[in-house]
């Protein structure tokens, strides 16, 4: 039980795909022009990651090491066309928002990363704990990453508007370099807080 | 020939597919530590993206259109294709050209989960080119792909030198660089009438 909570922190913070690992930029930084959108894409990512890495696990000792990269990729592209087809029919709106994103979730390295280093080599508990770990730790890095951009670039949160009426809005943050530079500034206070507590721990 | 200019063009310095509609990340943010290896790693996905823009253009009007396969298959189908045509690339280089073959080494078989590549076939079904203009689609992915490759590694060779701020060190300085190169190709956009 230890372990299990062990391994569903361990992609909360110490093993982030988002902060620490760095993986998975494509739609971290492409879709985050609105906190919601992070969430939605997040959720996604965390569904197709849960059930791949179940799957992948419980096949572990079925699937040759050979051709084990070709069969992961055919279960993850299964579990992303299902999400695809859910989001069309179920929320329509956000699906058109993320667009080109949503079948794109396959190539998501941090998928393809949990699958080879982790859900092939632990019993299928271990390995949901990882795939819910990670998939949320995805899931708080881009909303985070959303909420920023969201409220400079059109002072809102959420969609409610908080930065009032005179308000500037910089409408660079929701272009693509609002991105780049927000995910660099973040990155950069992550490293700050990491160190900080690192050496906290030291001290003590 | 005008529009097939269009499209190259587009895609090189409009939409560049690594500066503004973020496909392909990863490599260029991992791989463009030397300018040598970020200019190989450009071609060899040209290449692969040339591939794949033909392979993918008779899949989605051959074979899943006309059978009403491309909702449920699509996804599977255009990612087996790319890892079987990366496996394929990779066996040929190997034969002609062993020492291409080991500049590119590991890089090779990363290509299949590169962004750009599903993505561009995805963009292919999406906006129903034709042959010849996925072909130039495919080209002006990997040309936008290898400019924004080799402009990144060129700074950050430079930037070897430079004093950056203890906290910024590694991934965020580069994310910030490619911030502000993204801004300078914002002012491409209106070149081309759409």
């Amino acid at each position: 039980m230890y372990q299990l909570v062990k391994d569903f922190l361990n992609g909360l913070w110490n093993e982030n795909p988002t902060f620490r690992m760095i993986i998975g930029m494509c739609p971290t930084l492409a879709v985050t022009t609105a906190a919601m959108n992070g969430i939605a894409m997040g959720l996604a990512t965390t569904f197709v990651l849960v059930f791949s890495s179940l799957l992948i696990s419980l096949l572990r000792n079925f699937i040759p090491a050979k051709v084990r990269i070709p069969c992961f990729i055919i279960v993850i592209a299964t579990f992303v066309t299902v999400v695809d087809l859910f989001m069309a029919a179920y929320f329509p709106a956000i699906h058109k928002i993320l667009g080109l994103f949503v079948p794109l979730i396959v190539v998501n390295c941090t998928i393809m990363a949990r699958a080879e280093a982790f859900a092939s080599k632990v019993t299928p508990p271990r390995a949901v704990a990882d795939a819910l770990g990670m998939g949320l730790g995805f899931t708080w890095a881009i909303t985070l990453i959303g909420a920023v951009r969201e409220l400079m670039g059109s002072g809102t949160l959420f969609g409610y508007h908080v930065l009032g009426e005179g308000a500037t809005h910089w409408v660079i943050m929701l272009l693509p370099p609002g991105a780049f530079i927000t995910m660099g500034i973040l990155l950069g206070i992550m490293n700050v807080i990491t160190r900080k507590s690192a050496r906290d721990i030291q001290c003590h | 020939m005008k529009e097939l200019f269009f499209i190259i063009a587009g895609s090189v310095l409009v939409n560049n597919f690594v500066l503004s509609r973020f496909l392909g990340e990863c490599p260029f943010l991992g791989v463009s530590r030397k300018l040598e290896t970020a200019i190989s790693m450009g071609i060899a996905t040209t290449f692969v993206l040339t591939m794949t823009s033909v392979a993918t253009y008779f899949i989605q009007f051959y074979i899943l259109e006309p059978f009403g396969l491309s909702r449920f298959l699509q996804i599977v189908s255009f990612i087996l294709v790319i890892a079987s045509l990366v496996q394929l690339v990779e066996m040929v280089i190997l034969k002609t050209s062993p020492a291409l073959y080991r500049a590119l080494g590991i890089y090779l078989p990363l290509i299949t989960t590169n962004c750009a590549v599903l993505g561009l076939a995805l963009l292919i079904a999406i906006k129903r080119y034709n042959l010849i203009q996925s072909i130039a689609f495919g080209i002006g992915a990997g040309l936008g792909f290898t400019l924004a490759m080799a402009l990144m590694a060129g700074i950050r060779e430079e930037m070897e030198f430079a004093d950056v701020p203890e906290a910024l060190q590694g991934a965020a300085i580069v994310l910030i660089t490619a911030g502000l190169l993204s801004m300078a190709f914002l002012g491409f956009s209106g070149l081309i009438p759409m």
